[in-house]
């Protein structure tokens, strides 16, 4: 215990200081890793673990990632996707992120940032050793970001090591970092009490004890050093100074009760009965439950006893005697109703989850008296992980649960497809491969266009970029001249100068429009490229539609039968996990009000003879004011202590 | 007596941390254990919605036909968003009322998905309406239309909103 217990109270100020460390979403890139950070940001960090983890894997399944839009937020992906784990108490997938980026090629301040992080989920696993090992691969140049929380965590791991003298160096080194106001001084006490150096802790604690600040973290670490500070200075029997420092924790503050009630017993121990009364009559009205307020029950009539207000005081054992029997009435249904299983039951109910402050609003359901003792549980940090467990189980359940019927939605969505696209589908292929040959056809015809005027760059063919009449014409004159053949007779020489004519008249437009006729052709060419780009762009069309529409029904048969089989087993898990945790969280809740009870009983029976004891005292100190003035003897103040009271905060 | 007490009070108030110290090393043990088992079972879900999500997403939003909308605010922006409603092709898609954890997330650089459907390939309108109130308590409520081309891949669309102070357009399209 001496090794885990302060990395564990070390860890509280730890946690508040790097709990925002999470990447902002400014200069955003990838929307899908916005949506991460938004899902985060609520605290669902199922849904962003499975966002990010979508993104990462298809990032790392590409060829090129360098064009993806994580490209611009890798790193600090890379990152998040740890701290989520780490949020979501997944420490060994956290680690083997975090490790990931460790082991691979990246900037030393990078780096850097993985070991500290890998150093710190170490920590908040009690493993102190590994996480300083992990702090010694920080080499160069720390981001400064980080920089202050890195000596930070040295320091605390130092301390869990045994080591607050090295503890102590770096923690001096850290009195001015703004982003640690209050923790840096508070460790800083503990470091040097640890270290045997007593006198330098209470100098140093009286300086975290003053500590300026608004910021929520830093004044409940105030207000603890208060009050260990008012503990040791009560030890020392400086009472005065005792009484200063636990006055100066805040009335509303997590350590307000017992800072109340120290502060009494310092009073109290420096013989100011009267101003012990102070903080005792503050504290006796508050929330019973408390141990503190049970305790300062008996405490304010014991010093009005020493006061020799022996009425008064027995008036107010009385009411302690009452509510400690109230309590006990409501400790034993509490333990009644966990055992009937309603424990589990009310720490599952939806609208408490809606609300920030759960834990507190359980205590005001009137029907779960089991409920009511939470929040001392809760200051357990293994019951919060055990509760946060059983809570992350019955998501996952509730999620399992609604997969399973979706799988049967799934399938009833795929055979309706199939009924129908299946008539549909011969239909569309009999288009497709018409389109295909026409496509084709005109393929091979630009080809064969394309090739042809390519060679009249070079050797020019004016007969090639002949029209359709010119051809007629051009033919019908070959014909005549094999029907004129080789007569010489004057009919036939003036025939054939006519030929002659009219195949010179096509010869010179065929030459003198070739060049016209030849761009022409280029632009003609150019259509048909256009048109077939347009069947091109059909054909596609009609493939990505075949495609969807096979898609849509085709191949899920298998995917989604192995997903089935796989929630179902998942499913089971969780529900034994569930049951497990589940008994876990009631065994701890009944022996925590199991202890409440004997405490209790013990206040009660206290109180009993107190109250009897008082009356008495009251009766005769009444006697002797009586006007024959006979004494009884002197009420001797140790005689008034309740028995088994103990001064300062009784509660184990 | 007291002096006893006195030092148990100081150990337990430095060592414990004011909390109930339930656990036993068996039942620290057994905890942990569970923990581990809690972890992997998390892990196995995990891996299990990643592979639904993709069948889902191709079996729901085929990429062809595919379109998601998503929500932003401009970067320190002091409006207090209520409200956002969406139309496509004057259909109504979505209609979104923010929580404070929601507004919240969205403040600090979270991007919401308000919506993922499937358009046609080709042009579509996008109608929004902002509904909101300003710092000084004024309401304030905002629209826009847009237009925006659907090709054969997911089609994103990032609407960015500001307040008046931002200096930036009160809805802005994005393209991704």
């Amino acid at each position: 215990m001496p090794r885990r217990a302060p990395s564990r109270l070390l860890a509280f100020g730890l946690a508040a200081v790097l709990a925002a460390g999470s990447a902002s979403g400014s200069d955003l890139h990838d929307l899908y890793f916005g949506e991460a950070l938004f899902h985060a940001d609520q605290g669902h960090y199922f849904d962003a673990l499975q966002r990010l983890d979508t993104e990462l894997g298809q990032y790392h399944g590409l060829d090129e990632p360098q064009y993806d839009s994580l490209h611009y937020h890798i790193g600090a992906a890379e990152f998040d996707v740890g701290d989520f784990e780490l949020n979501y108490r997944m420490h060994h997938r956290a680690g083997r992120a975090i490790r990931a980026v460790l082991e691979g090629n990246v900037d030393p301040a990078v780096r850097n940032e993985a070991a500290f992080r890998l150093a710190r989920i170490h920590f908040q696993k009690d493993q102190p050793e590994d996480a300083l090992h992990a702090l010694e691969r920080i080499e160069g140049e720390v981001p400064d970001a980080i920089a202050d929380e890195v000596k930070f965590l040295r320091a605390n791991v130092y301390m869990a090591l045994g080591r607050p003298a090295d503890a102590v160096e770096v923690l001096a080194d850290l009195q001015r970092a703004e982003s640690l106001t209050g923790f840096a001084a508070y460790n800083l006490g503990i470091a040097l009490l640890q270290d045997g150096r007593t006198p330098d802790a209470i100098e140093q604690l009286d300086r975290a004890g003053r500590v300026a600040s608004g910021e929520r973290g830093a004044e409940a670490i105030r207000d603890k050093a208060n009050l260990i500070l008012g503990t040791m200075l009560f030890e020392a029997a400086d009472y005065q100074r005792a009484y200063e420092s636990l006055d100066r924790v805040r009335l509303e503050g997590p350590f307000s009760n017992q800072a109340l009630l120290r502060a009494g017993w310092a009073e109290v121990s420096a013989g100011n009965f009267e101003r012990a009364l102070v903080p005792w009559n503050i504290l006796a009205k508050r929330e019973v439950t408390d141990s503190a307020v049970q305790e300062a029950l008996l405490a304010a009539p014991f010093a009005y006893g020493k006061l020799e207000i022996h009425g008064r005081a027995a008036l107010m054992y009385g009411h302690a005697l009452e509510a400690y029997t109230s309590e006990l009435d409501r400790v034993d249904a509490s333990i009644d109703s966990i055992r009937k299983g309603k424990f589990l039951k009310a720490l599952l109910r939806e609208e408490l989850k809606q609300d920030r402050d759960w834990v507190i609003r359980l205590r005001t359901l009137p029907e779960t008296p089991e409920t009511y003792y939470l929040m001392a549980l809760m200051a357990s940090h293994d019951f919060q992980t055990a509760l946060s467990n059983y809570l992350d189980l019955e998501d996952l359940r509730t999620r399992l649960v609604s997969w399973q019927t979706n799988f049967d939605a799934f399938k009833d969505m795929i055979e309706l497809r199939k009924q129908n696209y299946d008539p549909l589908l011969p239909e569309v292929d009999a288009d497709f491969r018409e389109l295909d040959s026409q496509i084709r056809l005109r393929m091979e015809q630009r080809e064969h266009l394309d090739k042809r005027l390519q060679g009249m760059l070079t050797a020019p063919r004016p007969d090639y970029l002949a029209t359709a009449d010119e051809r007629i014409v051009s033919e019908r004159l070959d014909e005549i001249e094999r029907h004129l053949g080789n007569s010489t007779t004057p009919e036939t020489q003036a025939l054939q100068e006519r030929v002659a004519h009219v195949r010179g008249a096509l010869t010179w437009r065929l030459r003198t429009q070739y060049h016209e006729r030849l761009t022409e052709a280029h632009t003609h060419l150019n259509e048909l490229s256009v048109v077939i780009a347009a069947m091109t762009e059909r054909y596609h069309s009609l493939v990505r539609t075949r495609q969807a529409a096979t898609h849509s029904y085709v191949g899920y048969d298998v995917p989604i039968n192995q997903l089935r089989r796989r929630v179902g087993e998942a499913l089971q898990r969780v529900n034994l996990l569930m049951a497990r945790q589940g008994h876990m969280l009631e065994t701890v809740a009944i022996n925590e009000l199991k202890v409440r009870r004997e405490r209790l009983d013990g206040y009660q029976t206290q109180a009993r003879f107190a109250v009897a004891d008082s009356y008495d005292r009251a009766a005769r100190l009444q006697a002797d004011m009586r006007p024959d003035g006979a004494q009884t003897g002197e009420v001797q103040p140790d005689e008034t202590q309740p028995a088994g009271v103990q001064p300062g905060g009784g509660q184990q | 007596m007291l002096r006893t007490f006195r030092t148990v009070v100081l150990t337990v108030v430095i060592w414990t941390c004011c909390g109930p110290s339930w656990a036993l090393d068996a039942d620290r043990e057994q905890m942990k254990g569970l923990d581990e088992q809690v972890q992997e079972v998390k892990s196995d879900v995990l891996g299990i919605s990643a592979e639904l999500s993709r069948l889902e997403e191709k079996l729901l939003y085929p990429s062809n036909t595919q379109v998601a909308v998503f929500i932003a605010l401009a970067e320190g922006d002091a409006m207090r968003l209520d409200a956002v409603q969406v139309q496509i092709d004057g259909q109504l898609v979505a209609h979104y009322i923010y929580s404070f954890k929601e507004l919240d997330a969205l403040k600090h650089g979270g991007v919401q998905r308000i919506y993922a459907g499937n358009v046609t390939t080709g042009e579509h309108k996008i109608d929004v309406s902002v509904t909101g109130k300003l710092q000084g308590g004024a309401d304030y409520n905002q629209a826009g239309s847009f237009a925006f081309q659907k090709g054969v891949e997911p089609k994103l669309v990032g609407l960015t909103l500001a307040g008046p102070d931002s200096g930036r357009p009160a809805i802005e399209i994005g393209d991704w």
